[in-house]
């Protein structure tokens, strides 16, 4: 089980490393999705550093916290979380998106660690509220966390999983919404507006709290607070920057699916390294 | 001899209540159509293993997925139009991709879901299901393999996806018959032709063998239960043999059961073919039986099919 003491300044290391290991596999395979996997690194941190319960190397552990990453896309920070926990070799990394490799360009089960095969938008909050109400049936103890993109949420099935979550009061259920607030072709305010979102959760029966999705201060207790609340899911609206760490990545759509080249990269590593996040 | 009737799908709903008291992880979920599907009859005796998720065929699938992630064994009932349409992208995503242990049952398929029309009669399940890769397709003859089929899925570990009907079907299999998931029935010899039939169209396949025999013409009939995987062996032994094919399916022609033979027949065997099938074209409201007659699925089209082909194969 992973050690549930944490330091902060070892958490934001960590983040800088993972940035530049995503940025390098992504610059590596030639295609991949950096701007929500550098949106997401310090809520896959959090969670995997520090809340939840699992086991890298018994990844099939019946107790174990689960994570479903719903936007498949973000396949590097999750591979690179997993390898950095234990789960695979991290030498692995180089491999991505390559012909043969069990790291496919969107989120597969083949990988360890991997619960689910994801990558068509949308379908991962289901799949999540099976889990916590086989927990139930089964009457055993472990949450889970189900990480969506914002603009994913334009799906409907977002919403049918979502009523049937309140209804099933599936307060083993804590869903976080990644809101960096650009899609592949633009800001998502634009292309479909989606606020008031934390009214509408609210108004589908669930608990909401909103946080600074890159700040581990907020993040842990936000985690923590699930924990307290009982009969209902709770959801974490992370608001976060696409493309976070990297300059000419920040906020911008064109970053959504697209490797760095090698001077790009280079600039990139630059700035993280010298970044003080 | 009177023939017994008996709906698919009421087979089903008692088979799956028989299941879900010998294997406690079976668990059931509805889009609000239990009481259609017979899916209640579990129901009424697991409330706790049974979740009515709502008019929401896509979050019913991914929900399935969950919950055989768990270990469990998910059934996800509700009108094949639903389940195969509405949600196909969870069921070739969640479902068949990560390769999870859900049963998904398609009740109403067909034109013999009748007076409700074209949007509730499913003709197009075979074709759209069997090109999914891990996914196993199953449409069964009668009540009596149902029962057997509902049984045969859950011992597999994997998708599987069941076609039934709303209306009675003839009984035409025997409880002692064995029934094995890939390996067609034959039901009757014949040396002339063979008819290869599914779901109800089996039943009316019998019919036309009855009449064609009057005229001594001697047809093989073969219940084709499994559309995926395809008992190929069957196929290409019937074609040796007879060397004339007639399909036989409630279901579109394009993409269905007559398909998948065809693609056998010129990859191993190539003899003639005709296809029973709804040619092209979406159904209409009408009584079941008047249904059949206007969309040629009838024991006399299938009698009037299996002469064209010796026909052909003798041209």
């Amino acid at each position: 089980m992973v050690n549930k003491k944490f330091n902060i300044d070892e958490l934001k290391k960590l983040a800088r490393q993972f940035r530049k290991e995503i940025l390098e596999m992504i610059s590596e395979a030639g295609s991949g999705h950096p701007g929500g996997s550098l949106s997401s690194v310090e809520i896959l941190i959090a969670l995997y550093y520090y809340k939840m319960n699992h086991k890298p190397d018994n990844p099939s552990w019946p107790i174990r916290d689960r994570f479903i990453m719903s936007k498949g896309h973000a396949s590097p920070v999750l591979y690179t979380t997993l390898a950095n926990s234990g789960y695979f070799p991290k030498e692995e990394l180089r491999n991505f998106r390559k012909l043969g490799s069990r790291l496919q360009g969107h989120v597969h089960i083949g990988v360890p660690g991997v619960e689910l095969s994801t990558g068509s938008l949308g379908q991962g909050l289901s799949v999540a509220n099976g889990i916590a109400l086989g927990a139930k049936i089964r009457k055993l103890k472990f949450n889970i966390y189900c990480l969506m993109g914002d603009g994913e949420i334009q799906e409907g099935q977002v919403w049918e999983a979502a009523m049937t979550g309140s209804h099933h009061k599936l307060d083993n259920i804590c869903a976080i919404i990644d809101y960096n607030g650009v899609q592949e072709n633009g800001p998502v305010s634009e292309i479909k507006n989606e606020e008031p979102i934390v009214d509408k959760w609210k108004s589908f029966g669930w608990e909401v709290i909103e946080i600074d999705g890159h700040n581990f201060e907020e993040l842990i207790p936000a985690f923590d607070e699930f924990d307290t609340i009982k009969n209902k899911p709770m959801l974490i609206l992370a608001h976060t920057v696409k493309g976070k760490g990297v300059s000419y990545m920040e906020g911008k759509s064109a970053w959504h699916g697209k490797a760095p080249n090698p001077q790009q990269l280079k600039q990139a590593l630059d700035e993280i390294s010298k970044g003080g996040l | 001899m009177r023939t017994d009737l008996k709906a698919t799908r009421d087979a089903f709903g008692e088979a799956l209540l028989q299941l879900g008291r010998k294997n406690k992880k079976v668990v059931v979920l509805s889009g609000d159509l239990e009481d259609a599907t017979r899916a209640e009859y579990f129901k009424k005796e697991f409330p706790d293993r049974f979740f009515n998720l709502g008019i929401a065929e896509q979050d019913i699938l991914g929900t399935a997925v969950g919950l055989s992630l768990d270990g469990l064994i998910p059934f996800a009932c509700s009108f094949a139009v639903f389940l195969t349409n509405r949600a196909y992208g969870i069921l070739r995503i969640s479902i068949c991709y990560n390769r999870r242990n859900v049963k998904i049952i398609g009740s109403h398929s067909g034109l013999t879901v009748g007076a409700d029309g074209a949007t509730a009669q499913c003709l197009e399940d075979l074709a759209i299901t069997r090109v999914l890769p891990n996914l196993v397709v199953l449409c069964p003859a009668d009540a009596i393999q149902t029962k057997k089929a509902t049984e045969a899925m859950a011992q597999i570990c994997g998708p599987v996806y069941m076609r039934l009907g709303r209306v009675p079907y003839p009984i035409i299999t025997k409880e002692s018959e064995t029934f094995e998931i890939g390996k067609a029935n034959i039901m009757r010899e014949g040396k002339d032709a063979t008819i290869i039939g599914c779901g109800l169209m089996v039943s009316e396949s019998l019919k036309a063998a009855d009449m064609l025999c009057r005229e001594n013409i001697e047809v093989r009939v073969i219940n084709m239960h499994t559309i995926k995987p395809l008992d190929k062996d069957i196929i290409i032994n019937s074609a040796k043999a007879t060397k004339a094919i007639v399909t036989a399916e409630e279901h579109q022609i394009n993409g269905g059961l007559g398909s998948a033979v065809s693609e056998v027949l010129v990859q191993e065997y190539p003899v003639v073919q005709e296809f029973i099938a709804v040619k092209d074209s979406f159904g209409e409201s009408g009584d079941p039986q008047g249904l059949l007659k206007k969309y040629h699925l009838k024991d006399l089209d299938i009698v009037a099919a299996v002469k064209r082909a010796i026909k052909r194969k003798s041209e």
